[in-house]
């Protein structure tokens, strides 16, 4: 029997994954050769090209949202993971503390140390820093640091009172000098040709001056170096270029028999603003036969107007009056991405990179496994 | 107190910048079938092109397990985890020659992921493997383009 090629509805039928009241439909993807009999599911890049689309919802330094149409879950995944272990930044690594007289402990200031996020040229951060190896030999350890691959950092600080605070003064900010600890406090020593890379703007400096590190108080004192090396987030989250990086499927609701009148206001109370809008029935719904609008010309109907908005609460199945009217689902090759970067890259960039490293991965890989045949 | 200190002009040799998984600290005792003295083994993985090619031998991360037929195998990837796993198979399942594809990471203690390929006749399942690792790359090729083209437009469109 000849086979027939499937219908336009029948391709968009199948990317939707069905939300129901308590359970989940077609979940899994379909689009493997020898699914549908007849039917050429087999890779072909082109045909990927064509179905394959991007769209930006928008694009800020600290936090991106866009979305990849047309994609697998296990491809949009590796992305994603990437992007969160896989690429590198810098962070300080080591501390060296001289003195720390401060309630905070030297380990738990180091760890907090750590954790605030850098910013620097961009150039020296790509190009420049190269990955640092720890010696196997430890008296190696000091020949081991170079410009190009360790970013020096100090740190500081000593708490005194402040003479000039008023008499009767509370506030510990202003009877004592250095009373807080933050992150602008850390100061760069550029070494060698790092003062190329990281001068003026270029300067590896906190990505946000005031996170607070310390309180001291009157006779404290932090004084400490710090080493910065690059890493990768499955090593440490300190290394991870983003805070979150994340997706979601577009929600899709179709609403199949007409919402009107207190329904649909109703109706559009179950979603998030902006979800669902109201418009009039018009005079030529109202004529059409079996339209189910006849006799409400006038009247308000819901309609879908930005599905993306939805958090897809399914808040409209549990009331009886929509039953059989709406149906929810996810689209199974639509994914939202959201990207929020600590400040080092462009989140953008984050995800270009994130590509960019899993193509790196295969292309390595490929040859290892023609090594592995020789 | 050791301090950075400045590299005169000289050629960054390999050694000096290999992937942080290198470091001791998150060092994972590996199977001594596959590690070799060389250490440098995933120095591909985030080095960049120029060193790459510098060095010529690096320690063998993917292995054909035993028990292999030419149309049905098994491999090994040391240091892979689900990212490329997951994607992999995907891809090679997407091949029409391909009969059955799965990936397994048998203990998460170790880090290891294995690829299970079993291919009709007429092609073999290193074929059909390195097909997948090459789909993969064009892959990223397209999705980089659309996202650069897309990123630009919407960057001049919106201020």
């Amino acid at each position: 029997m000849p086979h027939k090629p499937p219908t336009t509805e029948e391709l968009e039928r199948r990317k939707i994954v069905g939300i129901r009241e308590e359970t989940i439909t077609d979940v899994t993807s379909t689009d493997f050769p020898g699914h549908y009999p007849g039917e050429d599911h087999s890779w072909d890049i082109e045909r990927f090209r064509q179905g394959f689309r991007v769209e930006f919802h928008h694009n800020e330094t600290f936090e991106a949202s866009f979305s990849l149409i047309g994609i697998d879950a296990s491809i949009a995944n590796a992305f994603r993971r990437i992007m969160i272990a896989d690429i590198p930044t810098l962070a300080i690594e080591t501390v060296f503390i001289n003195n720390n007289t401060s309630v905070i402990q030297d380990e738990v200031l180091s760890h907090r140390l750590g954790l605030i996020p850098f910013k620097g040229g961009h150039d020296g951060l790509h190009k420049f820093i190269k990955w640092y190896r720890k010696p196997d030999d430890q008296s190696q350890l000091d020949s081991s640091y170079f410009d190009n691959n360790t970013v020096s950092l100090r740190l500081e600080v000593k708490c005194e009172h402040n003479d000039k605070a008023a008499a009767g003064e509370t506030d510990p900010t202003k009877l004592y000098k250095h009373a807080h600890v933050y992150a602008r406090d850390i100061e760069f020593v550029p070494v060698g040709r790092q003062l190329q890379y990281f001068s003026g703007e270029d300067a590896i400096a906190p990505v946000n001056p005031d996170i607070l590190i310390a309180k001291l108080r009157p006779g404290q004192e932090i004084s400490l170096s710090m080493h910065m090396h690059k890493g990768v987030g499955s090593d440490h989250a300190k290394f991870s270029p983003v805070a979150t990086a994340s997706y979601r499927l577009m929600p899709v609701i179709t609403i199949e028999r007409p919402i009107l009148g207190r329904d649909a206001e109703k109706f559009a109370r179950c979603f998030p603003k902006g979800v669902i809008g109201l418009e009039k029935v018009t005079r030529k719904e109202a004529a059409k036969k079996g339209s189910g609008y006849e006799g409400h010309e006038g009247e308000l109907k819901a309609v879908v107007r930005d599905p993306m908005r939805d958090t897809v609460s399914r808040e409209c199945l549990r009331h009886d009056e929509f039953k059989g009217k709406v149906k929810l689902g996810r689209r199974r090759d639509h994914f939202i991405y959201l990207v929020e970067s600590t400040g080092q890259l462009q989140s953008d960039e984050i995800f270009l990179e994130a590509v960019a490293h899993l193509k790196k991965r295969a292309q390595f890989l490929e040859k290892q496994v023609m090594n592995m045949v020789r | 107190m050791p301090r950075a200190k400045s590299k005169k002009e000289e050629p960054v040799e390999a050694e000096s910048d290999v992937a942080m998984e290198e470091a001791p600290t998150s060092h994972q005792p590996e199977d001594e079938m596959v590690v070799d003295q060389d250490e440098d083994e995933d120095a591909g993985d985030v080095e960049d092109d120029k060193s790459d090619e510098e060095e010529e031998e690096e320690a063998q991360r993917v292995r054909l397990l035993p028990g292999s037929t030419p149309t049905a195998a098994s491999f090994e990837f040391l240091n892979e985890g689900h990212t490329l796993g997951n994607a992999l198979r995907y891809i090679t399942m997407r091949n029409p020659d391909v009969e059955f594809c799965a990936y397994a990471i048998p203990h998460p203690s170790e880090a290891k992921m294995n690829v299970r390929i079993q291919t009709f006749e007429g092609t073999t399942a290193i074929q059909a493997l390195e097909k997948g690792l090459r789909d993969l790359q064009e892959l990223c090729n397209v999705v980089s383009e659309k996202f650069i083209g897309a990123r630009d437009s919407f960057g001049a469109s919106s201020p």
